[in-house]
């Protein structure tokens, strides 16, 4: 199996320091600790490539060129990331022109990629190498009782899905079922939730997030699982102010390894289950008090 | 406001010629106007050109439509219309090298406060190689009017509260190396010369 460098992403180290924290516990967890990149720098997300095409694929390629370095492919958990990285792989192996350019650049500071590198999501690793079974096999505290919307956001499958569904993804699916917890069929599952609109044009991102929770209540779910920190940002903080304006019962958002981590008995306060803003701790207490 | 009549005059074979030379753009010829970008389009309500229109005025030359348009600004690139277009067409990369051209010919819309999240974005990514979230967000309101502050009191402190909030300016060891890199990729540029 190729080594695998973990590339956080930005977002990870910020406001979504418990999608990281959780990841590694669980990694940690099933005996596959995870290793960073060494010096990863940021993807470029989607405003670098508002601006300067051949420098955002340019910095994008430096991760590539540094987990290449180490023999290893990308492990990456963030949506945007995921993308940026993605397309970036493919667009230099496509376009000669820029993959030219790009190893100009590379040169400049002694680097080289050709094209040797993955890029992996967390979802396709758990399930397609470690493997649900083994998942199952590790549950210490069955979630049983606990109803699960999963969204999955947009750029983990589209425009590329490289391992998953692109209209139906079902490997976040399969691992929350693996916990013993119902995942409830929730058709929004990659619609997009916003993005950065929700800061720059609350009145038309906020409706957005709305709509998402909503239908996940709708569903009957007791919380959402998410995979990308904007989205998790997005669902989770803005509950407040959209409750102002709409009849929105608070519904926790946490990050698919939280809810993994629970399951294979890692304490809260190691997943950053304290880290929503909306409290995660009365659903959670009270599906225990019912298991129980 | 914008005169409801298009005139031959509108027209620009320059900007028609460019959009349909970006990278797979050239499908654009090939639209039959079927409507699933627009259909697909979670934002498709909000805007004022529907994507499926602002394909056809770009391949048109109707450059001051096209670049004035909210859309672009509107698009999240969650790339659903790319996906669901039958001819192939990459309508999102196409919002990208839109973007691309109206912030750098500045003929978008000054009170978007998106364009100017992706210039900060880009400077603080350009000097200290990575994001560091808070100092970008208050970058941004300082940009786009401090009023944005007091509006955003309770979100800081829940994030302060779940310890989500960080002033630490995250960076890369080997800056420098950044820096020569993007220098030597060259000045990229949308506008033909």
């Amino acid at each position: 199996m190729k080594k695998l460098a973990y590339y956080p992403g930005c977002s990870l180290t910020g406001t979504g320091r418990a999608y990281d924290e959780s990841l590694r516990a669980v990694f940690a967890a099933l005996g596959e600790p995870l290793e960073e990149l060494d010096d990863w720098n940021c993807c470029g997300a989607t405003s670098y490539m508002s601006i300067d095409k051949a420098k955002a694929y340019a910095l994008a390629s430096r991760n590539l060129a540094l987990a290449e370095r180490e023999e290893a492919d990308l492990l990456t958990p963030c949506n945007a990331c995921y993308l940026v990285l993605e397309k970036t792989r493919r667009h230099l192996a496509d376009s000669a022109e820029m993959g030219q350019r790009v190893q100009h650049a590379l040169d400049a500071v002694g680097l080289r990629y050709e094209g040797k590198v993955r890029i992996r999501h967390p979802l396709e690793i758990l399930t397609r190498q470690i493997g649900v079974e083994r998942i199952k096999e590790a549950v210490k505290e069955p979630l049983k009782g606990l109803k699960i919307a999963p969204y999955y956001g947009c750029q983990v499958v589209r425009p590329y899905a490289t391992f998953d569904d692109q209209y139906h993804p079902q490997t976040m699916d399969q691992l929350l079922k693996a916990t013993g917890a119902k995942v409830v069929d929730y058709p929004f599952k990659t619609r997009c939730c916003g993005a950065s609109q929700t800061g720059t044009l609350p009145k038309v991102g906020l409706h957005l997030v709305y709509r998402l929770l909503k239908e996940a209540q709708a569903r009957g779910a007791d919380i959402m699982a998410v995979i990308c920190s904007l989205c998790q940002f997005n669902l989770d903080v803005y509950q407040g102010k959209l409750r102002r304006e709409y009849d929105l019962p608070p519904i926790p958002i946490l990050y698919f390894p939280q809810i993994l981590g629970l399951a294979l008995g890692i304490p809260a306060d190691e997943l950053g289950i304290d880290r929503c803003v909306v409290s995660a701790r009365p659903v959670l207490e009270r599906r225990a008090a019912h298991a129980a | 406001m914008r005169p409801n009549i298009r005139t031959e005059a509108d027209r620009s074979p320059e900007f028609a010629h460019w959009i349909t030379s970006l990278p797979g753009a050239e499908k654009i010829r090939e639209c039959m106007h079927c409507g699933l970008c627009s259909a697909s389009c979670p934002l498709f309500a909000y805007m004022d050109y529907s994507p499926r229109q602002l394909m056809y005025l770009g391949r048109e030359g109707f450059r001051d439509d096209v670049l004035g348009s909210f859309t672009i600004w509107l698009c999240t690139s969650c790339y659903q219309c790319t996906v669901e277009c039958p001819r192939q067409i990459p309508v999102t990369e196409i919002m990208y090298a839109l973007k691309r051209r109206a912030i750098e010919e500045k003929t978008y819309p000054r009170r978007l406060a998106i364009p100017v999240l992706a210039r900060e974005f880009r400077r603080m990514v350009s000097d200290r190689g990575r994001i560091s979230e808070s100092w970008l967000v208050m970058r941004l309101m300082l940009k786009t009017g401090i009023h944005r502050m007091f509006g955003m009191a309770g979100l800081g402190w829940n994030l302060l509260r779940t310890g989500r909030f960080s002033l630490r300016r995250e960076t890369i060891r080997d800056r420098s190396d950044l820096a020569r890199m993007l220098e030597a990729v060259g000045r990229d540029s949308e506008v033909v010369p």
